[in-house]
């Protein structure tokens, strides 16, 4: 069973019918004790990290979370959940993430042109920068969907692949059983579900 | 590099698509969601439904439809129509919906635009507008093309992304069905303006139109159209394919 952990942000319901589309069993649950049951666990997100690490601290679901991890369990964080994963976010002030991966989330707006957009809404392609069981059904180059305005900086040692946004933005890292996307693989279609398909440790392919 | 999106509209009614659409192999299906997953298999990058039921009985089929469509279509959904309140966004983002299209609500109460990015963020809320020339300037009209605003179209846009809007759907009245192009000018006005995604709405009647959309502006971030796809008078892969060839980032 796939916890997904609802620590009062964002709509979970597309989420949730992304994991029961490839058939796995998916919980939206803010109970510590389905947590800990789960054989994996997703962090979403959406909206601004203070506000979000803020509640996963008032929940105590950022401890539980850290926990599980920290014992080895698979533990995805998708958007807001990937940035919420490293030390710490310069978006509006400073916040204190959970420190399960090294770097910090910093605006995209340092790195990228002046011209574009911000933030970068659409589909884009990866740049898969070394293999990962999280990417063993898509290609290189595959195309995801994207709606992000910070980005995670300074984590080379788990950065898994880019996307070229004007510059390298990140777009997904992975430590040992510690995983995150910047995009929506529940909003990037096949490609998307490959993904989940692969976190969830299934043999094939949708 | 960021791709170009193509997004098809589906008008929906009384929990069917309006008129029907003959789309590919399958005639004269009215089953929104049957439809968004033909139209996320051919290529399509985003969908919109548009709701234009009136009664409260439509609405609530409305929401059972978007929850359906989520369970089996998995590329962002943004809805308009008969968005009044914060209310309304919560009602279809709990179905489902990714993304929220104002338009006459935003008009009546500009307030929603801030109050809605405030809740749900930018990234959700859309501002979209009916935009037509009066006596050489851009109003914005409401009520199904029906009534004149007042409101100048390029202040009004600036407006709603400073009040939060993430993303504009520009739809011209003047080129709207017409199937002879999108309206340049205008969009060139508009992406001008503002700087957050632009959606190109009104005009498209060929490849060939959204080629000279993409080539002319670079501004301008998607195109949206309707019938020519509902009728198959143009097939989203056999478009994107030819915005590849033509030098356009596309998703393929």
């Amino acid at each position: 069973m796939i916890a997904i952990v609802d620590y009062g942000v964002g709509n979970l319901f597309s989420l949730e019918c992304s994991f029961q589309a490839i058939g796995q069993r998916a919980v939206v649950t803010n109970d510590p004790e389905v947590i800990r049951a789960a054989d994996r666990l997703v962090l979403p997100g959406v909206g601004a990290f203070g506000d979000a690490a803020e509640k996963l601290k008032k929940t105590g679901l950022g401890e539980t979370v850290k926990r599980e991890a920290a014992g080895g369990k698979p533990l995805l964080g998708i958007c807001l959940g990937m940035q919420l994963l490293f030390e710490n976010s310069f978006e509006f002030g400073f916040h204190a993430g959970l420190g399960l991966l090294k770097g910090s989330v910093k605006p995209i707006s340092e790195v990228i042109p002046a011209f574009l957009k911000i933030p970068q809404i659409g589909w884009n392609a990866l740049s898969i920068l070394r293999p990962s069981p999280l990417f063993r059904f898509i290609r290189n180059g595959d195309y995801v969907y994207f709606v992000h305005s910070y980005h995670a900086a300074g984590c080379e040692d788990s950065l898994l692949a880019t996307c070229d946004y004007g510059a390298p933005l990140t777009a997904a890292v992975q430590k040992a059983n510690v995983f995150g996307c910047q995009f929506h693989p529940e909003k990037s279609g096949s490609v998307g579900l490959s993904i989940l398909r692969a976190f969830c440790g299934e043999e094939e392919a949708c | 590099m960021i791709t170009k999106r193509i997004i098809p509209c589906l008008d929906v009614k009384d929990g069917r698509v309006v008129k029907g659409v003959n789309f590919l192999n399958l005639k004269n299906v009215a089953s929104p969601v049957e439809l968004a997953e033909a139209y996320s298999q051919g290529g399509a990058d985003e969908l919109v439904f548009y709701d234009i039921t009136a009664s409260a009985e439509g609405r609530a089929l409305f929401t059972d439809i978007l929850a359906e469509t989520a369970r089996r279509v998995f590329i962002p959904l943004t809805v308009g129509g008969g968005i009044n309140t914060v209310n309304d966004f919560e009602r279809v983002l709990s179905c489902g919906a990714d993304k929220v299209s104002v338009n006459s609500g935003a008009i009546r109460d500009p307030g929603l635009i801030e109050r809605a990015a405030k809740l749900y963020g930018s990234q959700c809320v859309v501002l979209s507008a009916d935009i037509k020339r009066v006596d050489g300037a851009y109003r914005v009209f409401a009520k199904g093309f029906r009534e004149d605003t007042g409101l100048e179209a390029i202040s009004w846009l600036r407006r709603g992304v400073d009040m939060g809007a993430g993303e504009i759907v520009v739809n011209s009245i003047d080129t709207d069905g017409v199937k002879k192009g999108f309206d340049l000018e205008l969009l060139r006005e508009v992406t001008q303006a503002v700087n957050v995604p632009v959606i190109a709405s009104g005009g498209a009647g060929s490849i060939q139109d959204f080629i000279e959309l993409f080539k002319t502006l670079p501004g301008v971030d998607a195109g949206l159209a309707a019938s020519i796809f509902h009728y198959s008078e143009v097939s989203i892969m056999d478009l994107k394919k030819e915005m590849a060839l033509r030098g356009i980032p596309v998703r393929l």
